[in-house]
């Protein structure tokens, strides 16, 4: 494999890691596996898309992504909270309602090109070697986002927003509303994927609107990786573990890539990864009965 | 402290399953009272305390705390006045955070959640202080999940933050019932020491007779969704639990019966 096929590999890793910390947050945090993601991930691209291509700062425009993702998941709390609608599903009606929205915010477009467009990316050109501020520029973000984010999850609010994944029951009898809390977890979650699509949007100078198939899938691949390989604790490990999750997921698909398999294959190759990942302990636990029963046979 | 007023509760409401769990039950309790509340399965014990803490609503009634009314108001903003510690011992804590985090969660009932650092080092002593009195080690185990905890410790810190913050009211739902007998007593003790220390008003549901009479300053007995006895003062004092289950039957007309009723 070429350098360059692995730096890139680097590159995207950690710009999806955005992603990953977002789907981090519902599915480990809140431990509600939520679907909206595949919707707020091509909302945030369109976002940043529709205001650079009108001459936006790049900046500004991820954080305008990030915006519109908080809202994405404010819906989806919504539905769950207030209206009663499984989380399961109400992420799902959400992803569907947001593939119209995005078209609309794309103004009917299908794709929205940004080349020769300013980007985030460009902090550092001129001044690192050529090849290697893109990389700068995408660490200098994840890193920045991974320490907020483990401040924030020390804070009281933090703490708060743990405990409601962890057991509902003692988060209201400790008197917080357990819903305001799945409200703020779900709208961060969707904000930090937003905001990574806005910077693979960046990345790759386009915004499409089918490129969010599939990307809770990948999320939940990187935090299920990053917790098998690198582990759990103590917090900050388990937070790097995820953008070190997003960044192997991605080296294996550029090695599998390299070794000739279709890119059409990508999709597959996810789910099974999660697959096996999220059933590891079920067929570990079938395993251990039969072993029990076949000697008393 | 706390008045219930001809409080009820039913449900499946109009279907073949209908249930009175209470019915038109109507208590108050002075400031410091600790009440034992007994009765067969499905006597309306837990359901009473339920209502109290606003995880059912009532069909009907009123409950007023320390002069507020609390009936319409949701769990969560009850909860800041109102300590519970639960059957389950999974239920009062969060398994997969530290000793001193659900601490500091319980700890901040009365502040807004804000981005203030979660655990200062003043409360990480004083919370080091607070376990060194439940006398089960858990003042060296600060940072450990409270999924390493057996039952009878996460129900002494379950009681522990129940209280951290002190509560108009403590309600204890057979909270040693999942414990073997030894942990059981322990917790027990912990609980009239805590409760006596800050002369909280409690209401102990249990099924153990010798403990509803020997704990607490009161005991009432439900049946049917209806407080059917209330036993108080010397008339308590002197009363065995053979008296008791004797006493039971002449006023329900059946026999006290649950799943685990001991009669030792």
């Amino acid at each position: 494999m070429s350098v360059a096929a692995l730096l890139g590999a680097l590159e995207l890793g950690l710009i999806y890691a955005v992603m990953a910390l977002g789907v981090f947050i519902s599915f480990r945090t809140l431990n509600t596996p939520d679907l909206t993601v595949d919707g707020s991930f091509v909302l945030g691209a369109a976002v940043a898309a529709v205001l650079i291509s009108e001459g936006g700062n790049p900046y500004l425009a991820m954080l305008a992504a990030f915006a519109a993702g908080l809202l994405a998941g404010c819906v989806t709390a919504l539905l769950n909270t207030r209206l009663g609608i499984q989380p399961l599903l109400a992420g799902i009606l959400v992803m569907l309602a947001l593939y119209s929205v995005n078209l609309r915010v794309m103004d009917g477009r299908a794709n929205i090109p940004l080349i020769d467009k300013p980007s985030l990316y460009r902090l550092f050109s001129g001044v690192l070697p050529e090849g290697t501020d893109t990389l700068a520029c995408a660490f200098l973000v994840i890193v920045l986002i991974v320490f907020l984010l483990y401040l924030f999850l020390q804070t009281r609010l933090g703490f708060a927003l743990r405990a409601t994944g962890d057991n509902e029951v003692m988060v209201r009898a400790c008197g917080i509303d357990s819903n305001k809390m799945k409200l703020l977890g779900l709208a961060l979650s969707n904000g930090l994927v937003a905001a990574s699509g806005s910077m693979i949007a960046q990345y790759q100078s386009y915004a499409d609107v089918g490129m969010g198939l599939g990307m809770v899938v990948i999320g939940l691949a990187s935090v299920i990786i990053g917790e098998v390989v690198f582990g759990t604790r103590p917090l900050w490990r388990r937070l790097a573990a995820v953008v070190l999750g997003s960044v192997l997921y991605r080296v294996v698909i550029a090695v599998a890539l390299d070794l000739g398999m279709p890119a059409t294959d990508l999709k597959l190759i996810s789910a099974v990864i999660v697959t096996v990942a999220l059933s590891a302990g079920g067929v570990r636990k079938m395993l251990a009965r039969q072993a029990q029963r076949l000697p008393g046979k | 402290m706390i008045t219930i007023e001809h409080l009820s509760k039913r449900f499946h409401a109009g279907t073949a399953d209908e249930k009175v769990a209470v019915d038109d039950v109507s208590l108050h309790l002075e400031q410091g009272e600790f009440v034992t509340v007994i009765g067969s399965n499905g006597a309306g014990k837990s359901t009473l305390l339920n209502c109290i803490a606003g995880v059912c609503e009532a069909d009907a009634g009123r409950i007023i705390l320390d002069g507020t009314d609390i009936t319409g108001m949701p769990e969560y903003r009850r909860s800041r006045w109102i300590g519970r510690v639960f059957q389950d011992p999974h239920m009062g804590t969060a398994y997969d955070m530290t000793i001193e985090e659900n601490l500091a969660i319980a700890y901040s009932k009365n502040k807004p959640l804000s981005l203030s650092r979660g655990i200062r080092r003043q409360e990480r002593e004083f919370f080091r202080e607070r376990l060194a009195v439940l006398g089960l080690g858990l003042e060296d185990r600060l940072q450990d999940k409270v999924g390493l905890l057996s039952g009878g410790q996460r129900q002494a810190l379950t009681l522990l933050m129940a209280t951290i913050v002190r509560p108009k009211l403590l309600l204890l739902d057979e909270h040693t019932a999942a414990l073997d007998p030894v942990t059981a007593a322990k917790v027990l003790q912990l609980t009239t020491e805590i409760v006596a220390e800050s002369k909280l008003s409690t209401f102990m549901v249990t099924h153990n007779l010798q403990d509803a009479l020997t704990a607490g300053t009161r005991t009432i007995m439900m049946d049917r969704g209806r407080i059917i006895l209330d036993l108080k003062g010397p008339q308590r004092e002197s009363m065995s639990v053979e008296e008791l289950i004797a006493l039971f039957a002449e006023k329900s007309g059946t026999k006290l019966r649950t799943d685990r009723m001991l009669l030792q």
